[in-house]
């Protein structure tokens, strides 16, 4: 496969801090991926037809609002249903420790907390790709 | 005064040694650039300032330009209010961090509301899901506010609300619950943030699209103007500007081409500016970089004068004093060590004091992980109040002032903070600037060449990037209990039963005629919140006749 590496950068939930989701944005478009990012307020049902419809390999979900372990698993879900089951789902924000192995084992395959740099976000990205 | 011709010369004779001794021993960096990344020279002298004009750029505190300060004696007359931004879970949890927080020397209360709240969502709302009682305090309707404020005099306290798309509503309900306490609407003091245009632009709380938010802060500033006159009705806010990655330049730019845009709106529905602008106030960051902080306060003083004198022909003085509030950076607090947060935060609200600001929040140390505990609020306090009683700072006015370097950044930033609000006009004023993306562009570049900077490490960041230590998770952090949700839609699911529907019913149809209509909407949304209607059934009419406002994403 010798297409770029596709993500879906979403805000689920009310949440309206973006400077981080932005950035990583901006970061791995930079790294050469194609990156697609949904603004806020998005919900999990919109995020996973999102994820779906531009047929991407990576979602990357930001909170930073303490609703992660609600939203991310949900998003999960729905992919799952959906059949979507080989598209990595990664998530950052403000995420206490405690709260991280739940998230993975929800199928958050990696939780990047506050003063990850981006290259690190790049690197995992394109050494667990699922696809 | 100094001989120009002199200095030059001395000057001149002090360069070439200078750069004897750096041909020997190199400076540490090429380029010395400020917090916001702005040039900064090995020296400031006389040179810098050659053109300064001391009573028209300075003058004196509490007269024009007020460069120097607001208030004729400062801190000298009354230390700033030192006002915590608090609110999680339910009404009742909030109402004992207020108490506690009085108890232990607050002098104001700040309310930190939830994110459903916020954004106009009862907490039974299928998008509240999950964000209950989070970020801040889950509000409904006028029962939880009168919780809120249960044993707090509203006559003796003065109050911020941070609250915008729904302002008018938690202030009408702020109004009901002193009402009730005997306190009537002209003994009220407080302030709401009513700052929508900060909300498109960096901070998400939006709900309405630009022309009917714009009607609903006019709305407000006319009806606190006959009715609560001692409310600050807007707190035109850079704070989010600047946490969202601005410089400190665009932050005082943005935000006074917001305020801009805020008089524009309110001359054009009929408002005499010397009415309603005595109450605008203002909200800003403060960063690490002491000095260009200082700078930043005064530059955004004295551009604010000028802007309200000669492009609003303001008469009173009162319209021409920029008044502000400061919290300190939660975007400059680490995850890691964070003790060391401690300090930075005792450096911002230095340069906050040392800029002369009204009121102060400082952040807890565990922000970057958190809400903050109790212990480290108490820390966080503490800071404030040792700057007060020990440092000395508060007991001569500014300063800083006549500092070569102070004077010629203020200079600088207020400079280069213009060429944006010149641009803005070109496009056609903030709104405008907002839609086409212009201003979020702006910020969102900048953010990038921090973090760039930060992970080349060219800025360092102690504890982040440099002088790095193994760690264990932090203990003991401030955890919401889910529950608060359930807790939430019970309460709601009594006072839809308990309240009288029909006179609800009525008082949202007459809101909703109001909203068609051109009348002020305030007087309506105050006799719905007295029937308890609630915030997501007001709201709800006014996303009906309004609709919602449209993001512009720029990446």
């Amino acid at each position: 496969m010798d297409r770029p590496i596709r993500v879906l950068v979403a805000k689920p939930g009310l949440d309206g801090h973006d400077r981080g989701a932005k950035l990583i944005a901006r970061a791995l478009r930079d790294a050469g991926m194609e990156v697609i990012y949904t603004g806020l307020r998005q919900t999990p049902e919109q995020i996973a037809a999102s994820a779906i419809q531009e047929d991407v390999d990576v979602v990357a979900m930001s909170i930073l609002s303490g609703a992660h372990n609600h939203l991310f698993p949900k998003v999960v879900e729905l992919m799952k249903e959906q059949g979507a089951d080989d598209v990595l789902i990664i998530g950052g924000g403000v995420i206490p420790e405690d709260d991280i192995p739940g998230l993975k084992k929800a199928g958050i395959e990696q939780v990047f907390t506050p003063g990850t740099s981006t290259s690190s976000i790049t690197e995992y990205i394109k050494n667990n790709l699922k696809r | 005064m100094h001989d120009t011709e002199k200095v030059k010369k001395s000057f001149d004779d002090y360069e070439k040694k200078v750069e004897k001794t750096i041909a020997k021993f190199p400076e540490r960096k090429q380029e010395f650039t400020s917090g916001s990344g702005m040039t900064v020279k090995r020296l400031y002298t006389p040179l810098d300032i050659e053109s300064f004009d001391y009573e028209h750029e300075l003058g004196y505190p509490g007269q024009y330009p007020y460069t120097r300060g607001v208030q004729p004696t400062m801190h000298r007359g009354r230390l700033w209010t030192m006002r915590m931004y608090a609110g999680f879970a339910t009404a009742e949890e909030s109402n004992q961090r207020y108490k506690y927080l009085v108890e232990q020397g607050s002098t104001g209360l700040s309310v930190a509301f939830d994110l459903p709240t916020q954004i106009g969502y009862d907490s039974d709302h299928s998008l509240s899901e999950g964000e209950v009682g989070k970020v801040g305090v889950a509000i409904d309707s006028l029962k939880d506010m009168e919780i809120l404020f249960n044993g707090i005099p509203l006559d003796k306290v003065s109050t911020s609300m941070t609250i915008n798309a729904p302002a008018s509503v938690l202030l009408a309900m702020y109004i009901a619950v002193a009402e009730k306490q005997g306190v009537s609407a002209d003994k009220l003091r407080g302030t709401i943030q009513n700052d929508i245009l900060k909300e498109y632009i960096a901070r998400g709380t939006y709900i309405f699209p630009t022309e009917h938010s714009m009607r609903l802060i006019t709305n407000i500033f006319e009806y606190c103007s006959k009715n609560v006159p001692k409310w600050n009705t807007i707190s035109i806010s850079g704070y989010h500007i600047r946490e969202a990655g601005s410089t400190a330049a665009q932050e005082v730019g943005f935000t006074l081409a917001d305020g801009i845009a805020y008089v524009d709106a309110a001359i054009k529905a009929g408002l005499d500016v010397d009415t309603f602008a005595p109450r605008l106030s203002f909200f800003f960051n403060a960063h690490n970089d002491l000095l260009e902080e200082v700078a930043k306060f005064r530059a955004a003083r004295r551009l604010w004068a000028k802007i309200m004198k000669d492009r609003f022909r303001a008469k009173s003085e009162k319209s021409m004093k920029l008044k502000f509030h400061t919290q300190t950076g939660g975007s400059t607090l680490t995850a890691q060590q964070p003790d060391n947060n401690i300090i930075r935060v005792a450096i911002q609200a230095l340069a906050a004091v040392l800029g002369g600001t009204q009121s102060l929040h400082t952040n807890s140390r565990d922000e970057a992980l958190a809400l903050p505990t109790e212990d480290s609020v108490r820390i966080a306090l503490r800071t404030q109040q040792i700057i007060a009683y020990e440092s000395g700072v508060t007991n001569t006015i500014d300063p800083l002032a006549g500092s070569y370097y102070i004077e010629a950044k203020t200079k600088e930033i207020e400079d280069k903070a213009m060429e944006y609000i010149s641009k803005i006009d070109e496009i056609g004023g903030a709104p405008r600037a907002i839609d086409v993306g212009y201003i979020q562009k702006e910020i969102t570049d900048s953010a990038y060449k921090y973090q760039m900077e930060i992970e080349s490490e060219e800025r360092i960041v102690v504890g982040m990037n440099k002088f790095k230590i193994e760690e264990k998770a932090p203990k003991g952090l401030l955890r919401v209990d889910p529950i608060v949700g359930e807790m939430q839609k019970k309460k709601l699911a009594e006072l839809r039963k308990e309240r009288n529907n029909q006179a609800v019913t009525e008082k949202l149809e007459a809101l909703r005629k109001a909203c068609n209509g051109t009348d002020n909407v305030m007087p309506f949304i105050l006799e719905a919140v007295r029937e308890y209607a609630t915030l997501g059934e007001i709201c709800g009419i006014m996303r009906e006749v309004f609709g919602e406002y449209e993001q512009s994403v720029l990446l």
